[in-house]
């Protein structure tokens, strides 16, 4: 038998069997009632097609039962035979769950529960139009005939010898189908002694002979312990094309030993003629791993954590997939770095060639070089950092299942558009938005957009919207999900923080001010825990998680009109737009995001709180003072509050002023890991190198002002930037 | 002489698991993922067999068959299509089409290597 290695292809059916329920999915929710759309339904045809093609390999045979089935059905609804309905929909859709379900659990090798599969089965075949009969003949794997005709032929290698006449007669143009008569008589060969005689009767004069027909016919004479069916095998792909008649005689006196030697000779003929062409075979292997390194999209397989409904086994089975640390880089990233490499090479060498024998004229010439050399570099720089970005659409992908089902449940009539999905990101970024964006999504549906009566009522159309939009701005992402909903509760929100003790009854503050409450902690206000959200992952988890990325959340809201939460990212987390400050001799980044200004210190706005923390007034805000040269024992430096500058930086909402030397310059920083090469350092968040060599730290401004409140024991009660004096 | 194989299919798995096993026998094998590339690739170069899937994005097996008739230098070259069906009618179609013969998916290795042989020596 034929052995080889199938882990890897075993590995890549599975990453692709994901992709294409993922297009079954995505088509079958594309697909409109009543509407036949022909590509949508042969994209959930194959993808159901591969599953199965790639399930019998491996031998999963109840995926290839059950991707048959469905296959089935597919291919009637190909043909027309079924509506497009909302049913035929929903089955589909749940087919595409279990199979998630069934192919998961066979990745992972654990057992699944197969009560809900045979529930889908059951439906499936009572949707099917076909009789049961014919459904229940099911391909099963061929292994099991390759078995049987393996213990056949053990069997048959006991059974007496037959002589096969063998009448063979094609049809003229049997050579255009590519099917040669030689090769059927080496393959008969196999089966054991071959006689051919070749009948030339039908050849026509020279004159009318035409080179591209077959005139020939034969007749064979096969001694073997094959039977019938093997011979016919053979034939099997042109038994429509010639006239075939098998004959057999049972042999008298026959041998079976000796029979079965000689059978294996022509076998090992054909052996004997591989090694001729092993010498190239490595050359081979170079021009195939060529020929199939072309990857025609970029995907990641599908995060992990969307929170799902306790009581819904299925759905939780169905998410368990674990994200991979691989990435499919389309191969036009690839070839670009490639080119670009090549770029810098043909630099190096020039830089190379004026060094060799510099002279002062040739300055102009490195200044040229140079300036090429920088070109090549950001180039490089962009382009890696390329490899690391996906569409947003990977993420936006799941949201139509979401919105469909969610909206079912909800009794809400809901239109998702989704724009700027070709938006790219850091695969990071991409994977850690994730959880955030089902929030903000499921807060949508269930919060924002009304009943269809009361939209009804209010004069909006029934079915209300939800968009999902992405687009570049100012060297950020933002991500939009707005609805045309009824927007926040304005007065629930202030009763529920003056319920929570953040404000007054009388106390006024504007509806901006309002809307921070929904991010912190604790805030609800849902009346009921619903299904769907108030279950305590709340907006502060949310805004935590984009805080953690480096971006930010704001929301803007109009009472009856709908809300829109804008939510800004970084490119990406491995390059920061810094601000590098000095203290004493030592130089710090602090991430520009953070800062929101920096200031001279005039010291009578300075007081002291409790003898311990100086606070700065800064206009209405109070502000703690966090001497960084104390906190990292920096000497000859700056220790006069007047003398040096107040950088107010923001963290997790609350400010901070750090207290430096002096500014210098603001550049783009690589972040460099210090965990992995250090420890954690609380305050810290990485390092960096800087132009001249030197390594300076990327302060933590969060981590900061967590440190500066344990050093000073001040209370975490408030945001730090709100305390206020009476 | 190194025969060279041209396989077609939209699924990577498949596509693999056919690499795999042809290059293990030593033939040389070009992939291509759909019907377009599949006939581009026939047309540059001289392939001694081509194996293709018949649901295919962008132009299916069967099409593929049938275009690559036409051309000269596949007018008699062997061209098994790759099929889940069992049914007779799929197997007219494909004899229709042109097809030399078809492979069942799906295969076993040896079984692949058997059908092969069929038109390759």
């Amino acid at each position: 038998m034929t052995t080889i290695d199938l882990t890897q292809v075993r590995g890549l059916f599975f990453e692709e069997s994901f992709e294409n329920l993922d297009v079954m999915e995505s088509s079958l929710l594309d697909l409109e009632i009543e509407t036949f759309n022909e590509e949508l339904i042969n994209n959930i045809f194959r993808a159901a097609h591969s599953i199965k093609g790639g399930a019998g390999i491996f031998h999963l045979d109840d995926i290839v039962t059950f991707a048959h089935n469905a296959e089935t059905l597919l291919d009637e609804v190909r043909e027309g035979k079924h509506d497009i309905n909302q049913v035929l929909i929903d089955l589909l859709l749940r087919v595409g769950d279990i199979l998630r379900i069934m192919l998961t659990a066979s990745k992972d090798e654990v057992e699944y529960d197969t009560q809900e599969m045979q529930i889908c089965q059951e439906a499936l075949k009572k949707a099917l139009i076909e009789s049961v009969e014919n459904i229940e003949e099911i391909p099963t794997v061929e292994s099991e005939s390759v078995e049987e005709s393996v213990e056949n032929f053990v069997e048959d290698i006991e059974q007496t010898s037959k002589e096969w006449h063998i009448e063979f007669k094609p049809e003229l143009p049997i050579l255009k189908t590519g099917n040669d008569p030689i090769n059927l008589f080496r393959e008969l060969q196999e089966l054991g002694e071959l006689e051919i005689i070749a009948n030339t009767d039908a050849m026509p004069d020279f004159a009318d002979l035409e080179p591209q027909l077959c005139y020939l016919s034969w007749n064979l004479v096969l001694n073997t312990t094959a039977d019938r069916a093997d011979i016919e095998e053979v034939f099997e792909w042109i038994i429509d094309e010639c006239e075939l008649n098998i004959t057999e005689s049972v042999l008298e006196n026959s041998e079976p030993k000796v029979e079965s030697q000689e059978e294996s000779e022509p076998v090992l003929e054909i052996i004997e003629e591989t090694p001729e062409v092993e010498t190239s075979a490595t050359e081979e292997k170079t021009t195939v791993s060529e020929d199939t390194t072309y990857t025609e999209k970029v995907t990641i397989s599908e995060d992990t954590t969307e929170p799902v409904h306790e009581e819904d086994v299925v759905n939780k089975q169905l998410h368990t997939q674990s994200g991979t640390n691989s990435i499919r880089v389309g191969i036009d990233k690839i070839d670009n770095l490639i080119n670009i490499v090549g770029e810098l090479v043909i630099t190096q060498s020039m830089l190379d060639q004026i060094g060799e024998n510099f002279a002062h004229s040739d300055i102009i010439h490195l200044r040229d070089g140079l300036s090429q050399l920088e070109r090549n570099t950001r180039e490089l720089q962009e382009n890696v950092m390329r490899i690391r970005m996906l569409p947003i659409s990977v993420s936006f992908n799941r949201f139509p299942r979401l919105v469909h089902d969610l909206s079912t449940q909800l009794g809400k009539k809901v239109e998702l558009i989704l724009s700027g999905e070709h938006t790219e990101l850091d695969k990071t970024v991409l994977e850690k938005m994730s959880d955030p964006l089902v929030h903000l999504v499921r807060n949508s549906l269930d919060h924002g957009i009304e009943s269809p009566e009361q939209r009804k009522q209010v004069g909006k159309p029934e079915v209300g919207q939800l968009h999902l939009n992405a687009f570049h701005q100012s060297g950020n992402i933002v991500i939009q999900i707005s609805d045309d909903g009824a927007g926040f509760d304005v007065e629930r929100i202030r009763a529920k923080a003056v319920q929570k003790g953040w404000i007054t009854q009388e106390e006024k503050i504007t509806e901006e001010q309002l809307y921070e409450f929904i991010f912190q902690p604790g805030f609800s206000t849902s009346e009921e825990v619903s299904d769907l959200s108030g279950r305590g992952v709340g907006m502060d988890v949310v805004r935590r998680n984009i805080r953690a990325l480096g971006g930010s959340i704001e929301v803007k809201s109009e009472t009856g009109k709908g809300s829109k939460f804008s939510i800004r990212l970084p490119l990406t987390l491995a390059i920061l737009d810094g601000q590098l400050v000095r203290v004493g001799n030592d130089i710090f980044v602090l991430p520009l995001l953070s800062i929101m200004e920096s200031l001279r210190v005039q010291t009578k706005l300075v007081n002291s709180f409790t003898g311990t923390v100086e606070i700065y007034k800064l206009r209405d805000d109070y502000i703690p003072i966090l001497r960084l040269y104390k906190l990292f024992d920096i000497e000859n430096t700056t220790t006069k509050l007047e003398q040096g500058l107040l950088v107010i930086a923001e963290g997790d909402g609350q400010k901070i002023g750090l207290f430096v030397d002096e500014l210098l310059s603001q550049q783009q920083i690589v972040i460099k890991n210090l965990e992995n090469n250090y420890k954690k350092v609380q305050g810290v968040s990485g390092a960096t190198i800087l132009g001249d060599g030197n390594v300076a730290l990327i302060l933590d401004i969060t981590g900061l002002i967590q440190l500066f409140r344990n050093q000073t024991k001040s209370p975490p009660h408030l945001p730090l930037g709100t305390i206020r004096y009476e | 002489m190194v025969h060279k194989i041209l396989i077609c299919d939209d699924s990577v798995s498949i596509r693999q698991m056919l690499a795999l096993t042809l290059i293990d026998a030593k033939y040389n094998v070009t992939e291509s993922k759909d019907g377009m590339q599949a006939l581009e690739l026939a047309k540059q170069n001289n392939f001694d067999l081509i194996i293709t899937d018949i649901n295919m994005p962008l132009l299916d097996g069967l099409s593929l068959v049938g275009k690559l008739r036409v051309l000269p230098e596949y007018r008699f070259k062997p061209i098994l299509l790759l099929t889940t069906e069992t049914d007779p009618e799929k197997k007219k179609q494909a004899k229709a089409a042109g097809a030399t013969g078809w492979i069942i998916k799906p295969f076993d290795p040896d079984k692949l290597l058997a059908a092969i042989r069929k038109v390759l020596r």
